[in-house]
């Protein structure tokens, strides 16, 4: 996923190509960064200086944009990505107890990949399933109504490659 | 064609995603087949019910039965009994909830502009969102008509500022007087912009709009622009809602086939259309002057007001900025009349407002009631209490900004105002309920690190005197306080509000001032006696083991310092010096040996 490849490169410049068409393309750098994500991953520093060099806006003011937001990785991430949500619905229930629990079970702190590039853990504001709190969200599914206990088990079936329903 | 004897709706929200819904429409297809009803039923999907604690719902039509909690072993007797005999599976059906009783009671028949109370979420569950035609079916698109062939912009205007309507955002500034000055400023490009930003931890009122019901959304911003006399209209969304954005996508492309968007729409001089922008995961760009600098592509970071956005916003021109909720209401106020809307609430509010009720509560979900409801009642009658017993605590609303309330403010009726004067805020709309097991100091201490997290860094105020507060929280709650650090939080917290630039400073210290006016006695024995009554703070705490102990050395192999000995089948030991108090033998320990004070 996170390989730098040539036809990668020519789909970011079509796609920049067609954003400098509109009024105001500046405007659309935080949607050319969500592209590069959604393609690499993370925002690979190499990709960046292209970007800058492609809609002539300063590397400097895209890394203060890039660093901003938290949606953005700096770094390449693993291949499933676990969000702990510490909503305040989730953090009632109890979510910083499952946020300890997953970061003993992978000896890692949140922002961290483990070795294998297995897992990358990260905080989530909230994701808008408080009425199942707490909950956690491995890629792009959403588990509810979890303890410490629940929350290993889960972690172990992504290990053995098998996803829950 | 045979005839459709029933429609069910299922609801396709992340809650009964969650709880298999996906699996019940995939079992009622299969049963369907098999007991070749195919042709007599249509299956709708629905965006959030609001029943989420009670997933997955389905409900069946006519009859607005609705069936809670279900299995995919549930389908083939509702298919044989319900859809084949018509006979309804009682033990499935949930009756009692005032909620729903009452929103399908006024929705489910034609007259659906009655005494409801459902106004921006009247769709939701109702319709198909990714069908415009199900839209069109309940007077969709009908105001813009109004709008465009019998009003004049002035007269939309005058209709929004006769209703009263006030930004469901979180301030509470009069929407129609906003859409005045917009309205009032000269030259031909202006922007019109839907602030979908929803960041605060524990609300998700703006989601489910747009999920069960984008076009009412696209509807207010098209009339809004018409009003103003903008020609292009932005969706700011935050990044984290895949769903809403791909259906506010399919009800834009939609929109636009129809001919309410794009040029000359429904055949009038005015032309407009919508674009959707990403945000990127900063919660100040929920505040407007932040929200603008980044879609304009650069940092989130506010700027001093005045000049206004309504004045000079999105690249230097005058923009109308109004949150989802708002623009929902207003196809509802062109159709139904500013004074009819005005007539629903308070004095000085007006309207409904969504909730999403969350926390120690049995039905969580989402919540429209009309302005002047009061706190117990929305906990007590539509949550329906606390679970497991607990007692009630804090109700805390306005999420970060906001402050929490203890008992003696429940009957505190919902308006800006009032919620105000009781020391919290309206907010944009999160609810959360404490109950006794959650230590006031610690939630305290995470809205701060919150806020902190999220400050952007511009002015000194909000940005060191945060982070000064969250030290002194830390160390409160990990048995390190000091006398004198009570006064040093409410004098410090004061000044940030009072000197910050943007709204998430002048409101970051309200859960901290809230907390320690009403639960000062909890913050004293956390300095002075080193007590957590909650049992949250871990470093207040202390582990025993107790005489349940059969000595089967669970614990002992959890605990990362070996802290704990004893023998097999004898009773085990903390070895109070080496613990660390993290916690994992009690929630190793399944004969609740182990005893936490």
């Amino acid at each position: 996923m996170s390989e730098i490849t040539q036809e990668k490169k020519d789909e970011l410049k079509a796609f920049i190509a067609e954003c400098s068409q509109k009024q105001y393309p500046d405007s659309y750098l935080i949607a050319v960064l969500h592209k590069v994500q959604g393609m690499f991953g993370y925002l690979p520093r190499e990709v960046m200086d292209q970007v800058a060099d492609m809609m002539q806006i300063p590397t400097a003011h895209i890394w203060g944009v890039a660093t901003f937001y938290h949606y953005f990785n700096l770094k390449p991430i693993g291949k499933h990505t676990i969000s702990v949500c510490l909503g305040t619905a989730c953090y009632v229930k109890g979510a910083a107890e499952i946020l300890d629990a997953i970061k003993r079970e992978l000896g890692i702190q949140v922002g961290q990949t483990t070795e294998d590039m297995l897992f990358t853990l990260q905080e989530a504001r909230c994701l808008g399933a408080c009425g199942i709190a707490p909950v956690i969200m491995i890629d792009d599914k959403i588990y509810g109504e979890l303890d410490a206990k629940k929350v290993i088990a889960l972690i172990n079936q992504y290990r053995k490659g098998v996803q829950v329903a | 064609m045979p005839k459709i004897q029933f429609k069910i709706t299922l609801c396709d929200a992340p809650s009964c995603i969650h709880k298999h819904s996906k699996q019940i429409r995939q079992a009622l297809d299969k049963e369907l087949e098999k007991q070749g009803l195919k042709e007599k039923v249509s299956i709708h999907l629905s965006g959030c019910l609001g029943m989420c604690a009670k997933g997955p719902i389905m409900i069946v039509n006519p009859g607005y039965v609705m069936y809670g909690n279900l299995t995919e072993n549930d389908v083939p007797e509702i298919v044989q009994a319900h859809l084949k005999h018509n006979k309804p599976v009682a033990r499935l059906v949930i009756g009692e909830d005032h909620l729903y009783n009452r929103f399908f009671r006024i929705f489910g028949d034609v007259d659906f502009f009655g005494k409801q109370m459902r106004i921006a979420l009247r769709n939701c569950g109702i319709i198909d969102p990714e069908n415009i035609d199900d839209y069109l079916s309940l007077r969709g698109y009908e105001a813009l008509a109004k709008a465009l062939t019998e009003m004049t912009p002035e007269q939309v205007v005058a209709e929004i500022k006769k209703s009263g309507l006030r930004g469901r955002g979180g301030a509470g500034f009069p929407t129609g007087m906003k859409w005045e000055f917009t309205a009032k400023q000269p030259g031909p490009e202006k922007y019109v912009i839907c602030n979908a930003d929803e960041g605060d931890p524990g609300a998700f009122m703006d989601r489910s709009a747009i999920e069960g019901d984008p076009h009412t959304v696209i509807e207010g911003m098209i009339i809004g622009g018409y009003a103003i006399g903008a020609s292009k209209g932005i969706i700011y969304i935050r990044a984290e809602y895949p769903l809403a954005i791909k259906r506010l996508e399919k009800a834009i492309a939609a929109a636009r086939e129809n001919g309410f968007l794009g040029t000359n729409i429904l055949g009038s001089n005015f032309s407009y259309d919508i674009e959707i922008r990403l945000g990127a995961g900063a919660f100040v760009c929920g505040e407007e002057t932040a929200l603008i600098h980044s879609i304009e592509g650069s940092r989130g970071m506010p700027r001093p007001r005045p000049p206004f956005p309504s004045v000079s916003g999105l690249f230097g021109k005058p923009t109308l900025i109004n949150n989802v909720e708002t623009w929902a209401n207003i196809p509802v106020i062109l159709l139904d009349g500013g004074a009819w809307f005005a007539g629903i609430g308070t004095a000085t509010s007006k309207g409904t407002k969504v909730f999403a009720l969350a926390g120690k509560v049995r039905n969580t979900g989402l919540v429209e009631v009309p302005m002047g409801t009061t706190l117990r009642e929305i906990v007590f009658d539509i949550g329906g209490g606390i679970p497991n017993d607990r007692k009630f605590k804090a109700i805390q609303t306005g999420g970060p900004s906001g402050g929490c309330l203890p008992e003696q403010y429940l009957d505190t009726p919902i308006d800006y105002e009032s919620l105000a004067k009781a020391g919290s805020i309206m907010g944009s709309g999160g609810m959360i309920v404490i109950d006794e097991d959650s230590c006031m100091v610690n939630l305290a201490r995470f809205f701060i690190e919150f806020t902190q997290d999220e400050s952007c860094g511009k002015c000194t105020p909000c940005r060191e005197g945060t982070k000064r507060m969250l030290e002194i929280l830390t160390r409160i709650t990990e048995g390190k306080g000091q006398p004198g650090d009570i006064e040093k939080l409410e004098r410090l917290g004061t000044m940030i509000k009072k000197s910050s630039l943007c709204g998430l400073g002048q409101s970051a210290p309200n859960p901290v001032l809230s907390t320690i006016k009403n639960f000062r006695e909890e913050y004293e024995e956390h300095i002075y006696q080193k007590k957590c009554r909650a049992g949250v703070c871990s470093s207040l705490l202390s582990y025993t083991i107790n005489d349940n102990c059969v000595g089967c050395g669970a614990c002992k192999r959890v605990c990362p310092v070996d802290a704990i000995e004893g023998t097999r089948k004898e009773k085990h030991r903390i070895d109070q010096n080496k613990c660390i108090k993290c916690g994992q033998c009690y929630q190793t320990c399944k004969f609740s040996a182990i005893t936490r004070a």
